[in-house]
């Protein structure tokens, strides 16, 4: 009977190995053409824009995007997700890959992005300076230390000496800009870009002060890629002229 | 196997290969956060100030909602159970939605009821001046929102198996209802409730998604142990391996001191 169990118990072993191998198998056997960029959350509109242009370019190549918080981003390639392209939205998550040794070649920033106070319509709460954000009465939303806008917003903090108190730490950009589009704050930091991609929806509040964090977005294809060829050509695209329009037109400056 | 094995129908062999292979994907993954964690390291990272306000956050709202779990589900697992109400059936199927749906779902529909521009959120800020939105109400709503259908799901079944032959003698006896069921159900029934409340604190305990939608995520007030977990991953993965593991031995500990009987299949 001991014996009876032991076999199966190697059974099962062998076919949970079995069982493994065989998804590696179905992961790496990708169709041809498709290339697998993560992009910072920021990136949403132009990269939109990019990925139709580059596939109208390159007949038969799928593009396929995935937009989220740099840093989660950098550890699922890490963790060894799937992924040709790596675009961050600063320099602190980039060093990440480069210091696992998963760049095919240097990082490139294609374009600097800065924050903005997004606000309702109309601006009801008639914000007009960084200094305002911490009044209170005022509910303000901002990103995370740990995350790109996060710790541009502390950067800004440490500048001008306004302590927010902010009623939320996100997790991505994004998340904030949903929090006053939905009306629940009354403001959040975030970058021109997501005001941009969100006008009607919410009015920007530009202030000097955002220069002092101004954000380099690095971009580069990931070694070892399963489409390092096509990953290099994408990298190209967006530091070429179409992706510069693509950027300035989304609100981005160019470095 | 055992003394009674001769007598016993012996399991199909094939059974083993499964099984084993399903005990693995439970197991191994817990293994594998131990492996990866900075165990000498562990006392200074799961004292560190966010861990320990995570901590207190998570007990304090888990331990409200269960108690709302409680005051709410209890009489309405009672009432599902006992009443003959027409339509009972379709309440009953909505209770479960909770549970089938997902959490970050759930969080999306309390913030479009409850918050800032929901018409329960503006009903609540004009009677009371309360805002729900971005506090630790929300938290404890979001929380009892996944975790009421465990205890009114597991107390309805434990009172359709207990019957109501007792209470119906109770009855003869003349005793009112309310003496019926202060006397009669509820003592018939403790094992269940008490079942259905580690299952709704450890699912509480657990509440992630509903959470972050909802409440958003600020150390102290909102951002309890899973989402404190969330947040670390971001940076500092030997934190949020450390806080994980905290979660772990607080749900080990749900599981061992209050083994919840329904789990054991004997209600």
């Amino acid at each position: 009977m001991n014996r009876v169990k032991l076999t199966a118990v190697l059974a099962a072993v062998a076919f949970a190995a079995g069982a493994c191998t065989s998804s590696d198998a179905a992961q790496s056997g990708r169709t041809g053409g498709q290339l697998i960029v993560l992009a910072a959350a920021s990136l949403t509109e132009s990269f939109g824009r990019l990925e139709k242009q580059f596939e109208a370019a390159h007949p038969g190549v799928d593009v396929k995007i995935s937009f989220g918080g740099s840093s989660a981003l950098v550890q699922q390639i890490v963790n060894g997700a799937p992924a040709d392209v790596f675009a961050s939205a600063d320099q602190k998550n980039m060093d990440k890959l480069t210091q696992a040794g998963l760049n095919d070649g240097p990082p490139r920033v294609f374009a600097v992005n800065e924050l903005e106070i997004a606000v309702a319509p109309g601006n009801p709460k008639k914000i007009a300076s960084f200094a305002d954000l911490a009044k209170d009465g005022t509910t303000v939303v901002v990103c995370a230390e740990q995350v790109p806008c996060g710790s541009a917003t502390k950067k800004v903090e440490d500048a001008t000496g306004t302590r927010l108190k902010p009623v939320s730490e996100e997790q991505d950009v994004k998340s904030v800009l949903n929090k006053v589009t939905s009306g629940e704050a009354d403001a959040g930091l975030v970058y021109v870009t997501d005001v941009n991609s969100a006008r009607g929806k919410v009015d920007g509040v530009a202030f000097p002060e955002a220069g002092k964090a101004l954000n380099d977005y690095p971009i580069v294809a990931v070694k070892d890629a399963p489409q390092a060829a096509l990953a290099r050509e994408f990298v190209d695209f967006v530091l070429g002229d179409q992706g510069k329009a693509a950027l300035t037109g989304a609100g981005f400056r160019l470095p | 196997m055992t003394k009674h094995g001769a007598r016993r129908t012996g399991l199909p062999f094939v059974l083993w290969i499964p099984g084993v292979v399903a005990l693995a994907l439970v197991v191994l993954p817990v293994v594998g956060l131990i492996v990866r964690s900075d165990l000498g390291n562990l006392p200074n990272l799961i004292t560190s100030p966010g861990a320990v306000h995570a901590l207190d956050l998570s007990l304090r709202t888990a331990v409200v909602a269960t108690v709302l779990c409680l005051v709410l589900g209890g009489p309405l697992a009672v009432l599902l159970a006992r009443s003959t109400m027409p339509g009972l059936r379709v309440v009953r199927a909505l209770v479960l939605l909770p549970l089938v749906l997902p959490p970050v779902v759930g969080g999306l529909a309390l913030l479009y009821l409850f918050g800032r521009a929901g018409f329960g959120g503006k009903l609540l800020y004009e009677a009371f001046g309360l805002r729900l939105s971005f506090s630790t109400t929300a938290v404890v709503l979001a929380q009892t929102f996944v975790a009421m259908p465990f205890l009114v799901v597991g107390l309805e079944g434990a009172l359709r198996t207990a019957g109501e032959r007792y209470e119906a003698v109770a009855a003869t006896l003349g005793a009112g209802p309310w003496t019926v069921f202060r006397r009669v159900t509820v003592p018939l029934v403790l094992p269940a409730i008490g079942s259905g409340l580690v299952l709704c604190f450890a699912r509480a305990m657990g509440e992630f998604g509903a959470t972050i939608t909802f409440a958003g995520s600020l150390e102290g007030v909102t951002r309890t142990l899973p989402l404190e977990v969330y947040t670390l991953a971001e940076t500092d993965v030997d934190s949020a391996v450390a806080v994980s593991l905290l979660l772990v031995v607080v749900s080990i500990v749900v599981i061992v001191v209050a083994r919840p009987r329904a789990v054991e299949g004997r209600l």
